[in-house]
């Protein structure tokens, strides 16, 4: 089927539309970091670099960033754990219920973040736990598990066994067979789990709004929590565009990732 | 010559790797027990709380909650016809953010995958992957700030003598439901084309089919399961979020209810209509299953 010049030219069309419809938004964010005016409207009368000394002196923001980067650690952390364990189980053992694992891991993210919120809140009010940090830590820590199980899940499958068996052969036992052979092939699965995994919990709010309080405030909450401030909005605009800038890192780093595996691979 | 034998006594840890060895079930408790434990207990857990607290008594002057088994909360959602309409406004979302996302991402994923140059597909492929790792909520709050009065959309549209649907608006909804969850179908659509062989296009062609008829028969039924599991992510998505109609549209949805009656105190409520994202999300994966989108995944 070779498609008309037509059709190209309107599949082309419609391509950068598209295009344009994503990148506008993002593109918009950088203009609107250096609007002088405390309303928000378009387009900007002026420019000014002064809301990122106003936003970087803010405490509130600081804080929110701070706890943003420590609640992702800790959850990506328990997440590798968790999803080593539970891959290392599915993959080397057989027994009852083995399906019904991952089906249970992946739970929280086919379930709408709003019951796996809910739910979470429930058990907290009603067991009468207070809610800080570590209420959000291990809400994130739910649906993070299962992106680390299927990265080192695949690569497990894909790591062919006689490698641990030659380990063993020539004398090592389980803890330096696991040590020298296991962890490097899953390191770059561990990796690439780990980053999605931070990433995901970094940008989380639907869940987080249940799991934080009033006192606790990640990023996606101060930004929730101010645009119903509107003098806040020009120091939000500086947060927005950092943001937007930092997600680049996830993006270069996955790219290397990959880079790195396929060289394993090969 | 004589041969030096090791006499030392093994180390602590080759014992216990010794001892492990011997022991296959042991190994499979502990390599299990924590993560199972911490899902069993602490996520089923929640959902068993949560399940438990619909039909719990919640006291309408102080919102204490006491454990007595009541079917007020259903009662409510039943007779209330405000919760009947929100329910249906959401699915109703739902399903047109997902329907647009078809109209709209099959034709890029088309492109790049059968007439874009290969290195053109690479660029256009983190192209669209790119937004998804960009914040949820700046993606959300700048397009408050680009729908807003006097903003980017009324500066837009002011030529043409349109202007924004503002923030009170479904349509605002509907517009950046769209934007967010776009590339979630844009990529299993573009797997999915990939995926199909080009001799299936020229035995079409071959036979006397012309492209049209070509992309009716043989196009279309190939690719139906990707479109359904692009699916699963629009829907379901559109449905769980409360944070996305709260700021753009000033409307609630389910999600905003289970919100506001689980901060207000009214757990049993907000426990009761959480049922319904549940149901609904288990029928329509009922539905998509049988046109093979667990297979597409």
């Amino acid at each position: 089927m070779t498609e008309s010049l037509l059709t190209r030219l309107v599949l082309r069309l419609a391509t950068a539309g598209v295009l344009v419809f994503i990148y506008t938004p993002l593109v918009l964010v950088a203009v609107y970091a250096f609007n002088p005016t405390i309303a928000q409207t378009w387009p900007p009368e002026g420019f000014t670099t002064e809301w990122f000394v106003t936003a970087f002196r803010n405490p509130d923001v600081l804080d929110a960033f701070w706890s943003s980067i420590i609640a992702a650690a800790f959850a990506t952390a328990v997440a590798l754990v968790l999803g080593t364990l539970a891959s290392l189980a599915v993959q080397r053992f057989a027994f009852f219920g083995r399906e019904t694992v991952s089906l249970l891991l992946l739970l929280p993210i086919a379930l709408p973040g709003v019951v796996t919120g809910i739910a979470l809140s429930a058990t907290f009010q009603t067991l009468d736990v207070r809610f800080s940090l570590a209420t959000v830590v291990l809400g994130h820590a739910t649906f993070c598990v299962v992106i680390a199980y299927n990265n080192v899940l695949a690569r497990l499958r894909r790591t062919p066994r006689s490698f641990e068996e030659a380990s063993a052969d020539l004398g090592a036992d389980t803890w330096k067979t696991f040590r020298w052979i296991t962890v490097p092939a899953l390191r770059t699965a561990l990796l690439a789990g780990g980053l999605l995994a931070f990433a995901l919990s970094f940008d989380e709010v639907i869940v987080t709004n249940f799991t934080a309080g009033p006192a606790t405030e990640t990023i996606p909450l101060f930004i929730f929590r101010s645009i119903q401030r509107p003098n806040q909005l020009p120091v939000v605009n500086v947060v927005a565009l950092v943001l937007v800038l930092l997600s680049v890192i996830p993006v270069y780093l996955a790219q290397r990732i990959s880079e790195d595996a396929a060289g394993v691979a090969r | 010559m004589t041969v030096a034998i090791e006499t030392t006594a093994p180390s602590r840890g080759r014992r216990l790797a010794t001892w492990l060895h011997a022991r296959p079930r042991l190994q499979l408790a502990l390599l299990l027990g924590l993560p199972l434990g911490f899902f069993v207990v602490f996520y089923l857990g929640s959902l068993i709380v949560l399940f438990l607290n619909a039909f719990w008594e919640a006291d309408p002057f102080s919102g204490k909650i006491t454990p007595a088994f009541s079917l007020d909360a259903f009662v409510t959602l039943v007779t209330v016809d405000v919760y009947r309409v929100i329910a249906l406004r959401t699915v109703g979302m739902a399903l047109l953010v997902t329907l647009t996302c078809i109209v709209i991402g099959f034709p890029v994923a088309y492109y790049m995958a059968r007439i874009a140059a290969p290195r053109t597909r690479r660029l256009l492929l983190v192209a669209i992957l790119m937004p998804l790792w960009a914040s949820y909520l700046v993606k959300i709050y700048t397009w408050h700030t680009m729908l807003g009065g006097n903003g980017f959309i009324d500066w837009l549209l002011e030529p043409i003598g349109l202007g924004s649907p503002g923030l009170t608006s479904l349509v605002s909804s509907w517009i950046v439901f769209t934007y967010l969850w776009l590339p979630y179908m844009v990529l299993p659509i573009h797997t999915g084309l990939e995926r199909i062989p080009s001799s299936l296009l020229e035995a079409s062609a071959d036979l006397g089919a012309r492209s049209g008829r070509t992309f009716r028969r043989v196009v279309i039924p190939l690719i139906l399961p990707s479109i359904a599991a692009g699916s699963i992510f629009t829907f379901s998505l559109t449905l769980g979020d409360y944070i996305t109609p709260d700021l753009i549209s000033n409307t609630l949805f389910i999600g905003n209810v289970i919100y506001i009656n689980s901060s207000l105190g009214n757990l049993p409520l907000a426990a009761a209509y959480s049922m319904l994202p549940v149901l609904i999300m288990g029928g329509y994966l009922f539905i998509v299953r049988r046109l093979g989108a667990f297979e597409a995944l």
